[in-house]
């Protein structure tokens, strides 16, 4: 029989449900931040986790950098030569990927290679009770194994960006001057006299930041909050991967409607 | 992981990630040709800007000696007042013609200066007495009608 009761109440409770996760998720942040000295006193358990989600990201994040470089050529010279402005490549290129596709790429890369493995870490360790085992030991968790994953992420994500968008570059001037062969004087001078440093590298380190931070802390959140049974640890690395690719895209909207306000 | 092999390899990544970061600034942005060491602010007002920008070029003979820092609009004279940045490094007499021109047929706009003759030299403050406006396409085009019809009329 048809109940709209229940169905209001069921509407009710999905809210209430968000709403809870958010608030935990903020304490969440708090509890990390309040444990951070901790991380960076043991730095080498940072480090390790710098190694595991930066070091180990750096072929995916070459070698993607690289190919969109050399399609975003390909498909510049495409278009610009219809306007018989090919020399402004090198410009179209560089903003492209400083601005928008260096940042936002590699996030979601990031998000899928590094955000799923320590999800998955740190959900069988819940699974499995170590976590509950430090407690024990006296050893607080989150400092212990949540902390340094979440800086980890934090400071090997605004590299990684940074790291895409050079690739990038590279990528667009190997298709576009060494295989097409646009002037590699204009190529370079154009590119030099469009993009301003402040403006639109900065920027784009700012927003790497940010997606950083974004990514990091739904990680290990999702790995902490995830129900200790084999099928929860998988249902929680899905929740990362499409968590983090809505929040970076999401918040890639509201961070470039703040910074490139069509002042230039 | 061995601790020395770990270090090592996450030294590299940080390395390369500085490196991609110089990369950018330096061979992509243009940190090092468009750094103006201790600038003066000048002023000059036109009757016109056209698409003039806030952080388009000042030009003197094609090189770029400073940056406009602020457009506003003078309700007083109905005039746009632009401020430039202009490097310390250069000088322009008092009778400096600033002018704004475009670059290419469908360029950016930027202002360039036409120096004078004068002894005295500008300072930091001061306003450029005389101006030139943006090319508007379509007076031009209007006024070389005009002159054309006129020019038929005449030899009628």
């Amino acid at each position: 029989m048809f109940n709209p009761l229940s169905l209001i109440r069921k509407l009710g409770h999905a809210t209430v449900d968000r709403i809870w996760r958010l608030g935990f998720a903020t304490r969440f942040l708090f509890a990390i931040l309040k444990y951070s000295a901790t991380s960076f006193r043991r730095l080498p358990l940072t480090l390790r986790e710098i190694y595991f989600s930066g070091v180990l990201s750096l072929l995916i994040i070459v070698v993607s950098g690289l190919f969109v470089g050399m399609v975003l050529g390909l498909q510049g010279y495409e278009t610009l030569q219809r306007y018989g402005s090919t020399e402004a490549l090198g410009i179209l290129v560089a903003l492209s990927l400083t601005r928008e596709l260096g940042p936002v790429v590699a996030g979601l890369l990031f998000a899928s290679r590094a955000g799923s493995s320590v999800t998955a870490e740190i959900g069988l360790m819940k699974s499995t009770e170590q976590l509950k085992a430090m407690d024990m030991m006296a050893v607080d968790p989150i400092a212990r194994v949540v902390a340094p994953r979440f800086w980890g992420g934090v400071i090997s994500m605004p590299l990684l960006a940074a790291l895409f968008s050079a690739m990038g570059v590279m990528g667009g001037w190997l298709v576009g001057v060494v295989f097409i062969g646009v002037d590699e004087g204009a190529f370079w001078a154009q590119m030099q006299a469009g993009v301003d440093f402040r403006y639109d590298i900065v920027n784009g380190v700012i927003k790497s930041f940010v997606f950083g931070v974004a990514v990091s802390l739904i990680a290990v959140f999702e790995g902490y909050d995830s129900a200790p049974t084999a099928e929860g640890v998988s249902r929680a690395i899905t929740r990362t991967v499409v968590t983090s690719a809505l929040a970076i895209l999401a918040l890639d909207f509201v961070l470039t409607s703040f910074m490139f306000r069509g002042t230039s | 992981m061995n601790r020395t092999v770990l270090d090592l390899w996450v030294g590299i990544f940080v390395a390369i990630g500085i490196a991609a970061v110089m990369f950018l600034a330096l061979k992509v942005g243009n940190l090092s040709s468009a750094h103006l060491s201790n600038t003066y602010v000048l002023q000059a007002k036109f009757d016109n800007i056209g698409g003039l920008k806030v952080r388009g070029p000042v030009k003197s003979a094609g090189v770029v000696v400073g940056r406009i820092s602020d457009i506003t609009f003078d309700p007083a004279t109905y005039e746009a007042v632009v401020t430039m940045n202009v490097d310390g490094r250069y000088q322009f007499p008092k009778d400096t013609f600033a002018a704004i021109y475009t670059a290419g047929l469908l360029g950016e706009q930027f202002i360039g200066f036409e120096v004078g003759g004068e002894e005295k030299m500008l300072k930091s403050g001061d306003v450029i007495k005389k101006t030139q406006s943006a090319v508007v396409l379509e007076k031009l085009i209007s006024q070389f009608l005009f002159n054309k019809a006129a020019d038929g009329q005449d030899t009628k």
